[in-house]
């Protein structure tokens, strides 16, 4: 095959009518979708009713990727940059000599450091196996994700309690009595079957506490709304701990079955009183000592959500460790409507896909940014990326040479991107691999088109849960422009610098084959409903005596040995947020349900939903400043500032601001999002490279700003 | 009226605007015209919570639709078996009148074919034996179409399970509803 034509899904460019069960890609979620297509052409996309939690249902941006398709404000072909990074000065390239453009700044870097001094960064999910494995096939460790600004402080708390990972907790949502939301805001931060669920949940007559400086829509469907202090989450659940331990309010029985230190853990909470946090939170200690009542009285049934987006502050990891914990304490573990355990094929008695990094010898490299050698606490999988850009400056313990942004936009997830600057300029190679224009492509020396997540096919998945199941996204419609799908470029760069023995398949359909092989699925079973699941019904194991925790213990660790280990504590005393100046307020950020953090800005239809976000001020804060609801109003932070309306509204707390994420592009080919609203990352001034020392996650609303009427 | 009704059930919407995308894109609709908009009111404080209203606005196909009545050139139509109110494109001669008569605002401007457009329940999807775009995409299922005779109203369902619960102790109430 010729690197002139995109290798199509046979039958793809076929005439007439299709149905095509395949995976959404207008957000990192993947709902199951299916989409009809007419000769060549996307004509409709729904939910995939075969997947029972999803039927039919879509939300507006997966809507919007019909026009997303039909859009021309996406990268057409292959660009090498040819003026200053950053000036937007390109010239077309063919894929060809793109490719060996790329390779032979990566073959000059790999013989000046080796194979380690390139990097690359995605965002995650079930699909990874392929960047990894295009990493490992170079001899180089340095896999990140995006997930320092994400889930990381969740993770590693979750990790600490119960030995699996962030997403290894299953929210039985469905069937709970009792939800408890610290900021996790699921109906507009959103996933199609969890806000479902939700919704199915309190239909039944389930009750929901939110916790949030901001009230959220998500707040307005809640039967509690806590308008708690910024940052201040852990104290609130400090105390709750305690009360919960000094009234016995616990499951005795499920904790002396399946947890370890709840002595340690008694003392170490013992000076948290309900009266003690209303200071911190603001919360009524009355009104904390109802909701435990209403919890104890609800549960197994209750669940204390560890969070989603954890990367708020430098308590975050223990937030999520104490949620967990009373999640332990009310025996909310491997039940209905509690915290179930995700389950992996093998859990299922089936025999996982094949991975395509399998194949490739170990890297023995130890990692730039320390995991896995100077911090042992934290799992070494997709590193902490902010922990890049200090090795990126000094050299240690290696150069880095090579930066390989895929699907990920660094300098809109991460704090301050012109500090980010500064790091790239060191290196001698920044490549972008994405369906749509980014702030760090834009940054970047070669913008790679990847084909859109309706013209490619991607790499079978298997996903966890109670029921596990494999997926897999089908290409629906031939590429519009000169772009083609990952696993095709990856391969290509392999084969030029000399490790295609790695990926030594000429088409999707071999992939697949080697995938699946041993595992009993066909692919026509896939193809059939998108998704083939592995159990029958969901697995949950018998508490009685099944429950399986990677804890060195095996048990559910209230005080980790790996902390203690580490230096840390298992339970850090409360650190109270930095005092503000009379004029500063906390920046917090967040999502609407119309896009997908700077992914959607400018598509047509979601722009139009959502042109731009508003500074959310606290009325009492804003006559202050004299600064009235619509106002044009100055945000200022450390030698930054942008202009942009106010927002006034009792709804958020006076000590903070609030803005949502993701606006504010600079990217002039994007005409319809270009300077539209304010970006909160430019705000972040000094943040890029602070972090939860416990969980490793960035402290992005630990973020100050002052405000001005403009 | 049409025999149809699309009823939204508030409690179930999350103001997510997925129907008004759902809508533009069966309806190949670029910026501007919206056939269906969910308006939301609020937050305002209720019992010490926030609580947000949303509205769906699609057409109601109005029995005597005024749109209907100043048309000058015939282009809006009422199905005789169903009621459905909708614009026959190849006659509208894109005066207005339909926008300025509807007291709704469903009649809408589209820039690109410089002719009105209204909501039409999707009556080709109907027609089909299937619901209108908005209906069948529903995130949370809050928007339900059909006979006006014959749909069902969770809204009571859901009051009485509410009542009901109160008198059971919460720790009796059955699992995996």
């Amino acid at each position: 095959m010729t690197s002139n034509k995109a290798p199509n899904v046979s039958g793809v460019e076929s005439s007439g009518r299709r149905t095509v069960n395949s995976l959404c890609g207008m957000c990192a979620v993947r709902c199951p979708i299916q989409v009809e297509v007419e000769d060549g052409r996307v004509k409709w996309l729904q939910g995939n009713p075969n997947d029972k939690a999803m039927e039919t249902s879509l939300c507006s941006k997966g809507a919007a990727g019909l026009v997303m398709e039909y859009d021309d404000e996406r990268p057409q072909h292959p660009l090498i940059r040819t003026g200053e990074r950053g000036t937007g000065q390109w010239r077309r390239a063919s894929w060809d000599e793109a490719l060996d453009y790329v390779a032979g700044k990566l073959k000059e870097v790999m013989d000046e450091y080796g194979g380690k001094g390139v990097v690359l960064s995605d965002r995650g999910g079930p699909f990874t196996d392929l960047t990894k494995s295009f990493l490992k096939a170079l001899g180089s460790p340095n896999y990140f994700n995006h997930d320092c600004t994400c889930g990381r402080n969740a993770h590693h708390a979750t990790q600490s309690l119960f030995g699996m990972g962030r997403t290894g907790a299953v929210y039985d949502i469905k069937n709970t009595k009792h939800i408890v939301l610290y900021g996790r805001n699921l109906i507009e931060a959103l996933q199609v079957k969890e806000a479902k669920e939700f919704i199915n949940a309190m239909s039944a007559g389930a009750k929901c506490t939110y916790i949030d400086p901001r009230a959220t829509l998500t707040a307005s469907k809640a039967t509690r709304f806590w308008q708690i202090r910024p940052n201040t989450e852990y104290a609130l659940n400090l105390a709750m701990i305690n009360h919960v331990l000094e009234e016995k309010l616990y499951d005795a029985e499920f904790v002396d079955c399946w947890c370890t230190g709840l002595d340690e853990l008694r003392q170490a909470v013992r000076p948290y009183t309900l009266e003690w946090q209303e200071q911190h939170t603001g919360i009524p200690a009355d009104e904390v000592k109802a909701f435990l009542r209403e919890i104890a009285a609800a549960a197994p049934r209750v669940m204390f959500h560890a969070g989603w987006m954890t990367a708020r502050h430098s308590q975050s990891f223990y937030t999520s460790r104490t949620s967990h914990i009373l999640n332990a304490l009310f025996g909310a573990i491997e039940t209905p409507g509690g915290v179930c355990l995700s389950k992996k094929a093998a859990d299922a008695g089936k025999k996982d896909i094949k991975s395509l990094a399998g194949r490739i010898p170990k890297v023995e490299e130890k990692r730039v940014d320390g995991l896995g050698w100077k911090y042992k606490h934290w799992d070494t999988g997709p590193g902490l990326l902010h922990l890049l850009f200090p090795a990126i400056e000094s050299g240690d313990p290696y150069p880095v040479g090579a930066y390989i942004v895929y699907r990920h936009d660094p300098m809109t997830a991460l704090p301050d991107p012109d500090e980010q600057k500064r790091y790239f300029d060191k290196l001698k190679l920044i490549v972008s691999i994405d369906v749509n224009y980014s702030e760090t492509g834009w940054y970047s020396d070669v913008i790679l088109p990847e084909s859109t997540y309706l013209e490619r096919a991607n790499i079978i998945a298997s996903k966890g849960g109670l029921k596990p199941s494999f997926q897999m996204r089908d290409q629906c419609v031939a590429p519009r422009f000169d772009s083609r799908p990952a696993w095709w470029i990856f391969r290509e760069l392999a084969k030029r610098l000399g490790v295609g023995e790695y990926f030594d398949f000429e088409t999707i359909e071999e992939i697949w084959d080697y995938q699946l092989e041993g595992t009993g699925v066909s692919l026509k079973d896939l193809r059939e409903k998108g998704l083939v699941s592995l159990a029958a019904k969901p697995i949950l194991w018998d508490r009685a005596e099944g429950l399986k925790f990677k804890t060195p213990s095996g048990k559910i660790e209230f005080i980790s040995q790996k902390l203690t280990d580490a230096g840390l504590p298992s339970i850090a005393p409360f650190q109270p947020p930095k005092e503000l100046a009379e004029d500063e307020f906390l920046l917090l950020f967040g999502r609407s349900a119309a896009h997908n953090h700077g992914h959607t800005m400018n598509n047509p239809l979601l722009h139009e939903l959502s042109p731009e976000n508003a500074l959310w001020l606290h009325p009492d804060r804003a006559s202050e400043l004299d600064i009235g609801d619509g106002d044009l109003v100055e945000v200022m932070s450390d030698g930054y500032s942008a202009k942009g309306k106010a927002k006034v509204t009792p709804w958020i707390h006076p000590d903070a601001a609030f803005l949502l994420h993701g606006y504010g592009r600079t990217i002039p080919l994007q005409t319809r999002a270009y300077q539209k609203g304010i970006a909160d990352q430019r705000l972040q001034k000094g943040l890029l490279t602070v972090y939860d020392p416990a969980g490793g996650g960035n402290v992005l609303t630990e973020c100050t700003i002052r405000v001005r009427k403009a | 009226m049409s025999k149809y009704f699309l009823l939204q059930d508030s409690e179930r919407c999350i103001g997510c605007q997925a129907c008004e995308v759902h809508c533009k894109t069966n309806k190949s609709l670029s910026v501007g015209p919206a056939l269906c908009q969910n308006m939301s009111v609020g937050p305002v404080e209720v019992g010490g919570v926030p609580r947000v209203r949303f509205v769906f606005m699609p057409c109601f196909h109005c029995e005597e639709p005024w749109c209907l009545n100043v048309c000058p050139s015939g282009a809006i139509k009422k199905r005789d078996a169903d009621g459905i109110v909708y614009i026959e494109p190849a006659l509208c001669i894109g005066c207005k009148s339909c926008i300025t008569a509807c007291p709704w605002g469903a009649c809408q401007w589209n820039p690109t074919t410089s002719k009105a457009v209204k909501c039409d329940y999707c009556k080709d999807r109907v027609d089909q034996g299937q619901k209108p775009a908005c209906v069948t995409k529903c995130l949370t299922q809050c928007l339900q179409f059909g006979e006006a005779t014959r749909l069902p109203d969770h809204r009571r369902e859901r009051f009485a399970k509410t009542v009901a619960a109160d008198s059971f102790s919460l720790k009796d109430m059955p699992a995996g509803r």
